[in-house]
């Protein structure tokens, strides 16, 4: 018999979207007795949140020049257009308020001599407004709103709570089920409302600067629910992952200074964008660097065989290394042995940022196939595509987001929570015991193992360094595609060799990795079928932007055969397309 | 020493010590090694990890006697061709290198390690910043720096000893917020502080600022929260005409007639 755990809200994600719509939620419900749950695959403040680096974007100071309509124009073109600009309207209005919301829970924001909010120049934006603390951005935030929940006392925190189902009935959210690892029970979580802020996707590529939890798990209980994904074969490629493991080195490296060198010695980014320079948008630069390795003027690395290119600090100096990218100096030191004050870094393009996600509207709530909303669940963050980055995410803008849509869902449910009937529907036991067969029956009893979860991991993301990087095109593509429906059926003879029910990390590997291969087949075929380049899909057969064509969203829905897409329009409400220069 | 393998003996649940030999490649991590091992020889091994880069704090473990994060600890560093990996101490094994660190979560949740204002609306809900200097935000900034990885508190010896005592993080992230010059919750934070289980409890060995992978350094931290306790009771003292000093504190465990247990110096499992 399944446990089954009552809370009006539960939230899947605990990142800087789970928790901010977590504190908007509790600072809002107040004494009503409504009880809320933070679940997490890991535990609370290890969310790779932790990790964003550079500065979280808002127009703080108009009276030094800069504006709204500046950071909206910014982050449309630096989405190549594909941003839905209503939605980047709204959002870029909540920017300021969210800086000076965190500055008020105690965030660490470094300052100007007067006290006011420094903030540092980052990649596409036209002003300095990539607001920091040091470069160690998400994780103060983290900090900031992971301090702030343990002041509220009517929610419920779930560690090591990994969700392998969403259930939705007639149309309406009822809960979630996952696996308590710590003893190994299935346990179905019911709610009246639900969020899912798991984030992004990069481990689906090896080259990649995110944790090894993100594994787009969120994303994969939706599509698997039946709920359509959006953009996915949108992935930002961030120009600066430190070889051989792809872990960032933050664009405030650039930010501060820093130059971009090639193997000639020159700052090859002159070629490309001659008045950006190294700050140019992560698709621009990411692409310029790939060139330059592709015609012969990258460096081999030799212990790994990576090509690369380097990221010169070391005109910044020490001590401007020290005070302002002190995070990048010890990284830099502990993980390669490099002083940046004394060597250049050597970096790649490394997979980043997932553009596409969860379709939501403009309050986050989740739309199903046919536009509508799945009463009672959300989604926020990288898991979500609203979408505000469209085809490119501007660098300093996925914080942000994350803090503003914590905050426009949190409001949300609150409201949905006061206007709706209190008693949850009885819920269709058989889902939750189809569930419970699927994990424990068929994953564990499996008759022999004739594949190794592991070794498919490992061929996949190969699959995705090699074909689906930064430069793409058909015959890769087709390749990749047909690799991954290989890998598909490689997968169902995966068994789950760790036969214990404590902490089985092989069963969630054995899970995730499931997820994975439906999500880069997602990514691959949409990839295929979008015939142009746009940001962060760049296909070297059709090199150029193609607005009477692409500008569109592609939207996929699961079938029994893999997905199926559908294409929905942008919507443009002030800005017409033009060509990007920088 | 040039290494082309390196044997890991892993203290795995149950007491047993188990070795498994990892082919050595240039730039190996311990979390690598141990990745190695979950991927390639036993996917039994339980062991916590993440971000990869040193800031989520999960993959804290005891590494050849001493706590350290697996994934910025370099197996070139330790010059050992078999390295000791044993779960964290003064935490409960729940399964191989698995810990549970609740207790540990606890402690950070009850000093109130949060902004505290008196205006509580002006706090959550309005839209003005408050202007801190960057001398001020220098005073607390290092004790922001804490990844809540738990190596500190597993290194301490008074937390082996004294399962009560608040502990080096939690004392230092109180006294990170006392240090915030927009925090007005020091008076409340010293009288959880001001206990025979809190900064007093400390006898100053050090570890805590020794293994912290962050530089944080919770010895010092514990020392200043010391100053401001002694403040305060001079503050009270004065504010009572010179009466007499404040009397010993009584913590809530014992208000409450809950009685730690008595002192353990051998190595008996919590």
């Amino acid at each position: 018999m399944v446990e089954t755990i009552d809370h009006d809200v539960v939230i899947v994600g605990s990142g800087l979207a789970g928790m901010r719509a977590a504190v908007e939620i509790l600072s809002r419900s107040g004494d009503s007795g409504k009880t809320l749950a933070v679940l997490s695959k890991l535990a609370l403040m290890r969310s790779h949140s932790v990790a964003a680096e550079g500065g979280t974007a808002a127009v703080l100071y108009p009276e030094d020049g800069d504006s709204l309509e500046l950071h909206a124009w910014d982050t449309i073109k630096g989405s190549d257009f594909l941003a839905d600009q209503d939605s980047v309207w709204k959002f870029v209005s909540l920017c300021p308020g969210e800086i000076r919301q965190m500055e008020r829970w105690g965030t660490p924001w470094s300052r100007r001599e007067d006290g006011r909010i420094a903030q540092r120049p980052f990649g596409g934006h036209s002003f300095n407004r990539a607001t920091y603390a040091q470069d160690k951005v998400g994780f103060f935030e983290m900090r900031s709103l992971y301090d702030k929940l343990q002041e509220f006392s009517n929610w419920t925190r779930y560690d090591e709570t990994f969700v392998t189902a969403l259930v939705i009935q007639d149309g309406v959210f009822r809960g979630f089920i996952g696996i308590k690892l710590r003893t190994g029970a299935i346990v179905y979580f019911r709610a009246r409302a639900g969020i899912i802020a798991t984030g992004g996707a990069g481990q689906l590529w090896k080259f990649t600067a995110t944790s090894v939890s993100t594994t787009g798990d969120g994303i994969g209980l939706a599509y698997r629910a039946g709920l359509p994904i959006e953009d996915m074969e949108f992935m930002q490629f961030h120009p600066t992952g430190l070889i051989p493991t792809g872990i960032l080195i933050t664009e405030g490296a650039r930010g501060e200074g820093g130059y971009l060198v090639n193997s000639k010695g020159e700052r090859f980014m002159q070629k490309y964008a001659s008045s950006k320079m190294e700050l140019a948008p992560r698709d621009v630069v990411s692409r310029s660097m790939m060139k330059e390795i592709n015609e012969g003027r990258g460096f081999t690395d030799e212990d790994s065989g990576l090509s690369y290119l380097q990221l010169d600090l070391r005109h910044l100096g020490k001590e401007k290394i020290d005070t302002k990218l002190p995070f990048i100096k010890e990284l830099s030191m502990k993980f390669i042995g490099v002083d940046p004050a004394e060597e250049p870094i050597r970096i790649k393009p490394t997979a980043h940022y997932t553009m596409g996600g969860i379709r939501v509207d403009g309050n986050g709530r989740v739309l199903d196939g046919s536009g509508r909303f799945v009463k009672g669940l959300w989604s926020a963050g990288e898991s979500a595509c609203v979408s505000i980055h469209g085809a490119n995410r501007l660098g300093a803008n996925s914080t942000a987001e994350c803090l503003v849509y914590g905050k426009i869902v949190g409001e949300d449910i609150a409201a949905y929570l006061d206007s709706e009937p209190n008693a949850p529907a009885p819920t269709d036991g058989s889902l939750i015991s189809a569930e419970e067969a699927r994990i424990f029956g068929d994953l564990f009893r499996r008759e022999e193992s004739s594949a190794d979860v592991y070794s498919v991991k490992a061929k996949l993301r190969d699959v995705m360094d090699k074909s689906v990087y930064v430069f793409r095109d058909e015959t890769g593509l087709s390749e990749a595609t047909r690799q991954i429906r290989a890998l598909k059926d490689e997968f169902k003879g995966v068994k789950v060799t760790d036969g214990g029910r404590v902490f089985n990390y092989n069963l969630q590997d054995v899970l995730e990795v499931g997820i994975m291969l439906e999500l880069a087949e997602v990514v691959a075929r949409g990839a295929l079928d979008r015939r142009e380049s746009r940001g962060g899909h760049a296909r070297t057969d059709y090199p150029n932007r193609d607005d009477a064509g692409w500008l569109k969203h592609t939207l996929a829905l699961r079938t029994a055969d893999g997905p199926s897409f559908s294409y929905s329009p942008v919507t443009i409400t002030m800005w017409k397309p033009v060509e990007r220069k920088y | 020493m040039s290494l082309d393998k390196v044997t890991l003996r892993i203290s795995r649940s149950g007491g047993k010590r188990v070795s498994y030999e990892v082919k050595y490649r240039k730039g190996m991590t311990v979390l690598d090694a141990l990745t190695e091992v979950r991927e390639k020889q036993d996917s039994s091994l339980g062991y916590r990890h993440s971000c990869r880069m040193g800031i989520c704090g999960s993959c804290g473990m005891t590494i050849e006697g001493r706590p350290m994060l697996a994934c910025q600890t370099q197996v070139s560093s330790l010059n050992k061709e078999s390295i000791s990996i044993e779960p964290l101490r003064s935490m409960a094994v729940i399964r191989d290198l698995v810990v549970d660190i609740n207790p540990f979560f606890d402690l950070h949740r009850s000093v109130r390690p949060y902004l505290i204002r008196n205006n509580v609306n002006e706090r959550d809900h309005s839209d003005r910043e408050y202007r801190v200097l960057t001398e001020e935000v220098q005073k607390f900034l290092q004790f922001d720096y804490c990844i809540m990885c738990g190596l500190c508190y597993a290194a301490c010896p008074t937390v082996a000893l004294d399962p009560f005592y608040t502990g080096p993080q939690a004392i230092t992230q109180a006294y990170r917020y006392m240090a915030d010059p927009r925090d007005e919750g020091w008076e409340g934070r010293i009288d959880l502080l001001d206990t025979s289980h809190g900064v007093w409890r400390c006898h100053m060995a050090g570890a805590c600022s020794f293994v912290c992978p962050k530089d944080v350094d919770p010895a010092k931290a514990v020392q200043l929260a010391r100053i401001e306790v002694m403040k305060r009771r001079v503050l009270r003292k004065r504010g009572k005409g010179g009466s007499r000093l404040v009397p010993p504190p009584v913590s809530e465990a014992s208000k409450e007639g809950v009685k730690p247990p008595p002192f353990d110096f051998g190595g008996a499992e919590k």
